[in-house]
């Protein structure tokens, strides 16, 4: 009931007083009426000139398409609403109000017909959004060409820049060749791996080296199947999110003791006061 | 001169010689009407009818082109915002490609032997032209990429972009990281200064402690039971072959699933 427009509930209402008021001897006469009064402006007559004009009982708001749409009604169609119209002239031929003319017209019709000649009645209202796929949200889209294309671009080039730049200025670093009689002081690892190597000085070595990095990479993959939190917003995930920035602090805190205080032997040092020991 | 008077426009014999441009334009037409032009580039390419800009031709560019692997025609206004995802993911891809085509320029000059490898890299650095540069890239490029990749896993975290639909594809990405950080690790020893070899010592050293096949895997990885030329051609196989080529596959399903799984992740 909630998907019928408003205006035909309201005529329908209108209808349903005027016809308790009439009396309850035309009740079944007035089930037509009631139909008819509902069809809207479609089964309307094109030719207007002997239709009696619309009832002022406020009804015809929802027929102001009536000759628009008439040009679209199959013209057999025309000539049978035609044709019971003049079987049923007598009663609708003056302009009085549908309801009290009702039981009139009803007496010699057969067929289930309006005030007016309505051969339609309004079986149901079909919300345009039920049968067109209508999205509920459109979503806001941009070209990708050239508005991230042209983001991507300019991306690529800085970065090439800047790598082109970096390597002109900065040497990689290459030592002496290789000498396996000679073990610099101290071995480090590569600076992402100085993490792990920074656990070596606290656990046994199968700890560091292999349990530990094989939790760690793991328990990421896992990240989402453990993490049942649909919400992304961070407001939501605040546990979330203090672990995953106390896991990328705890590697990063180690990377950096690992390449910046750790000196020769491995011992802890301070670079300010013994110098840098380490090469990327 | 002679030629242009009997051959030059079309016998209509009022004397017109067609101008340097004309005839340019002339031979550009002949081309793109060519068999060959048309059967490089698709139909509807701007390649083929020119690009005026309009809403059709600007989706024209991305869908006849090798872009449509990775774009849609349309995003999501917010996936264009550099803010959101500071291009982290596609830098990573960008530097790798940058790490290929150094890598390929590198590999003209180096052997991997225990006798020759350093002196490879020593005359690449100072008789080769641009060696000196090239390697220097190749050296911070990879650097840049472990930490640009590391960098897009914390975003993508703190979006909780990994989040359903996308599981499947943070996982992917865990894996990327893992292959980058080997990558790395492999390209490291190349150099065989003292660098390379101690910080690859005290590598492997600590893939030794896996339980149980701590010493087959290490025995596997040097190609012996200590670091010598062999760790150098298994290294270097794998690092210029063999984890190129699975970080390609994965990359090709991790750029797959972000447009099945449709798009980057919404904003917050």
């Amino acid at each position: 009931m909630t998907d019928i427009p408003e205006h035909l509930l309201r005529r329908a209402q209108e209808r349903r007083a005027a016809l308790s008021s009439e009396g309850t001897s035309e009740g079944e006469a007035a089930e037509p009426a009631a139909g008819g009064a509902g069809a809207g402006g479609a089964g309307e007559p094109p030719a207007g000139g002997d239709t009696p004009p619309p009832p002022a009982d406020g009804g015809d708001d929802g027929r102001g398409g009536g000759s628009e749409g008439a040009s679209k009604i199959p013209a057999h169609l025309l000539a049978r609403s035609k044709a019971a119209k003049a079987r049923g002239g007598t009663a609708t031929a003056t302009a009085t109000p549908p309801a009290t003319q009702a039981p009139a017209g009803a007496a010699p019709a057969p067929v289930a017909r309006g005030p007016e000649g309505h051969t339609q009645r309004l079986l149901t209202v079909v919300k345009a959004g039920s049968i067109q796929d209508v999205k509920s949200t459109p979503s806001d889209k941009v070209h990708t060409w050239p508005h991230l294309l042209i983001g991507e671009f300019v991306a690529a080039l800085v970065i090439t820049a800047f790598l082109l730049v970096f390597s002109a200025v900065v040497n990689a670093p290459f030592l002496a060749a290789a000498n396996f009689n000679f073990t610099p002081n101290p071995s480090k690892a590569p600076w992402y791996f100085l993490g792990l190597q920074e656990l070596l000085t606290m656990f046994h070595p199968m700890v560091a080296g292999v349990t530990i990095p094989g939790m760690g990479i793991f328990g990421l993959m896992l990240a989402p199947y453990m993490d049942r939190n649909p919400s992304n917003k961070p407001e939501d995930r605040k546990f979330a999110i203090s672990l995953m920035t106390l896991f990328l602090m705890f590697w990063a805190v180690l990377v950096i003791i690992g390449s910046f205080f750790r000196g020769p032997g491995f011992n802890f040092t301070f670079p300010w006061r013994d110098g840098v020991f380490f090469d990327l | 001169m002679a030629l242009f008077r009997r051959n030059g426009n079309g016998g209509n014999g009022n004397g017109h010689r067609p101008s340097p441009a004309e005839k340019l334009a002339e031979v550009g037409e002949k081309v793109r009407s060519s068999q060959a032009w048309a059967s490089i580039f698709r139909p509807g390419s701007i390649f083929r009818k020119g690009y005026t800009d309009s809403p059709r031709n600007r989706s024209y560019v991305i869908m006849n082109s090798l872009v449509y692997h990775l774009h849609p025609v349309k995003v999501k206004r917010h996936a264009v915002k550099v803010s959101y995802t500071l291009c982290l993911g596609g830098l990573s891809f960008f530097l790798f490609i940058i790490l290929t085509v150094t890598g390929i320029f590198l590999m003209f000059f180096y052997r991997p032997e225990a006798a020759s490898a350093w002196n490879d890299i020593r005359t690449l650095e100072t008789s080769v032209t641009f060696g000196l540069l090239v390697r220097n890239m190749h050296r911070w490029g990879a650097h840049l990429m472990v930490l640009s990749v590391f960098l897009h896993m914390a975003r993508v975290f703190y979006h909780g972009a990994y989040k359903p639909p996308r599981e499947f594809n943070w996982v992917i990405g865990v894996i990327l990281l893992t292959l980058t950080l080997l990558l790395s690790f492999t390209g490291y020893l190349l150099p065989w200064d003292q660098l390379a070899l101690w910080a690859v010592t005290v590598g492997t050293n600590m893939m030794g402690y896996t339980p149980v096949f701590g010493n087959q895997i290490r025995f596997v990885l040097l190609g012996g039971v200590e670091i010598g030329t062999d760790t150098l051609l298994r290294w270097y196989v794998l690092h210029v072959l063999m984890f190129p080529f699975v970080i390609v596959i994965f990359m090709a399903i991790h750029f797959w699933r972000v447009r099945k799984d449709g798009g980057i992740s919404g904003p917050l």
